[in-house]
């Protein structure tokens, strides 16, 4: 479990993120939401400690992340995964290196073991064949695999996903949904997703905050966003057409009941 | 208008002072002891192939030129009954030794390797590769730097020494083909008033440069921010910083050695 604090970012005395106070539990897909810009990437990076909060605190388990010693700090990141939104892998190795490396770098398993474990984050996403080919040489959905693959290499007690759908087609983008969705239940870890698909949303949210220009605008689950009565939050869900359309219907099945 | 001029003056300076600052940090980071032994010497045999043995080939061509015309233009120039003709495999040899293999050559690898390093370590910056390594516990600073510096450093003699040799080899060939002069006077004067101690000194000042040259060019790509531009500006920028720090140091080191 992460809890957040009276979390602010300010950038050049510009604030960003104002205020932030959540749970992000464990067990469960938490889905940061928010129209482009409105501090929900900001918001993964303080998480993640790529940057530091201007005030507040985040704890995981517990313990306050924020100035944490860089010792302390680097035991707790082997517990944390992350998908980045480009994939992040390492152009020079191939895909099997990639997953491998985590391992060579903090596992105290023998090489054949630590072989034995990337091959099996591989078939869980169902990459295995593509262990020796580099990343230059896979599709972006599969490199998005790939690094799923990577993060969950050392057993993590979290996962973070950066816009993990963003460049992919809808049925690719299913996958990934279900994919992050099947590991976050099998090995109970605490994930949090930022996202503006509200596909993914409807697929695996199930706890969804929406951030709207730096500030939490709303909190509650995937059934509970359809319906609720905050402008902001449906002035976003319902930007597209085909949200627009889902919720026409539903209010013309309301009439009709 | 001029008050506005005054204060970018003043930022710039700021913002090199800072720039400063950011490297020494970048240094205590780079300067510590490798999380894995097995991974940095693979990335320090990576190291010593792509800067150390790739960059053979352009200080051969380079030196074995070079080497040629500045015996050639030596000869045509000590043209006097005054200077014995043994005149110019001395200054040759001396030039060679003590400024081209070292400075100058140095002066190219700044562009080949510091551009390589720099839009290397950049790119990984811009693609989130960096972010990946921090986020894993991984010193990023350390397992990319440090065996770039330290292989590079390592292979430098090597190159210098190449670089004298394929220097003194291209005057020998120009006195073979030109016979001024000849290649008996040639190598007498390559053989007389020679210091080992030049060559010690040469190559001492290499590997201070080699380590300029990583680390600068290092520095300039980790701190890139933004797209392909912006690599592509950094590495410009490492080239430019490179040269300057290597001319400076050049004329303080050899005062401090040889004055």
């Amino acid at each position: 479990m992460i809890s957040v604090k009276n979390l602010c970012k300010e950038f050049d005395g510009e604030v960003v993120l104002d205020n932030i106070n959540t749970v992000f539990e464990q067990g469960v897909v938490n889905m940061i939401i928010g129209k482009s810009g409105s501090g929900k990437t900001v918001l993964l990076k303080c998480l993640v400690g790529l940057t530091a909060p201007t005030s507040g605190e985040i704890r995981y388990n517990g313990r306050n992340f924020v100035g944490l010693r860089s010792k302390e700090l680097s035991r707790l990141r082997r517990d944390i995964g992350m998908l980045f939104q480009g994939s992040a892998l390492f152009d020079s190795k191939t895909v099997l290196e990639n997953v491998l490396f985590p391992l060579d770098m903090f596992s105290r398993n023998n090489r054949r073991e630590r072989r034995k474990r990337a091959e099996f984050c591989l078939e869980r996403v169902n990459l295995l064949e593509a262990a020796n080919l580099f990343p230059s040489e896979i599709s972006g959905g599969m490199k998005k695999r790939v690094a799923i693959a990577r993060a969950i290499s050392l057993n993590p007690k979290y996962l973070f996903c950066d816009e993990p759908n963003s460049g992919l087609d809808p049925k690719t983008s299913q996958l990934i949904d279900e994919l992050i969705y099947d590991l976050t239940k099998d090995f109970s870890m605490t994930t949090v997703v930022v996202s503006h698909d509200m596909n993914s949303v409807i697929n695996i949210g199930d706890k969804v905050i929406f951030i709207n220009e730096g500030v939490k605008e709303w909190e509650g689950n995937k059934s509970e966003v359809m319906e609720t009565t905050n402008e902001k939050l449906n002035d976003f869900v319902f930007a597209s057409d085909l949200f627009k359309k889902i919720r026409a219907e539903e209010e013309r099945e309301k009439v009709i009941r | 208008m001029k008050y506005n001029t005054d204060r970018k003056g003043h930022k710039k300076l700021l913002r090199s002072f800072e720039r400063v600052g950011e490297y020494a940090l970048l240094l205590k980071r780079v300067l510590a002891v490798p999380d894995r032994m097995k991974e940095f010497m693979k990335e320090f045999m990576k190291g010593i192939y792509f800067l150390g043995v790739n960059s053979i080939w352009i200080v051969v061509i380079i030196s074995l030129f070079i080497g040629a015309a500045i015996v050639l233009q030596i000869a045509l120039n000590i043209d006097s009954p005054m200077l014995p003709r043994f005149t110019v495999g001395v200054v040759s040899r001396e030039i060679i030794l003590l400024e081209f293999s070292s400075t100058i050559m140095c002066l190219i690898l700044a562009g080949k390797v510091g551009s390589n390093v720099a839009s290397e370590i950049g790119t990984m910056r811009i693609t989130e590769q960096i972010d990946a390594l921090d986020i894993m516990g991984v010193n990023s600073a350390n397992y990319l730097i440090l065996p770039k510096i330290v292989s590079f450093v390592a292979f430098m003699p090597v190159l210098v020494v190449f670089s004298m040799f394929m220097g003194l080899f291209g005057g020998y060939i120009i006195c073979l083909f030109l016979e001024t002069p000849s290649v008996e006077t040639y190598v007498y004067g390559m053989q007389v008033f020679f210091r080992e101690s030049f060559i010690w000194y040469s190559i001492g000042k290499s590997m201070l440069f080699g380590f300029i040259i990583a680390s600068v060019a290092a520095y300039f790509g980790y701190t890139a921010k933004g797209g392909a531009l912006e690599v592509g500006q950094a590495s410009t920028n490492s080239v430019v910083m490179n040269s300057v720090l290597i001319l400076v140091c050049d004329l303080v080191f050899t005062h401090l050695v040889m004055g």
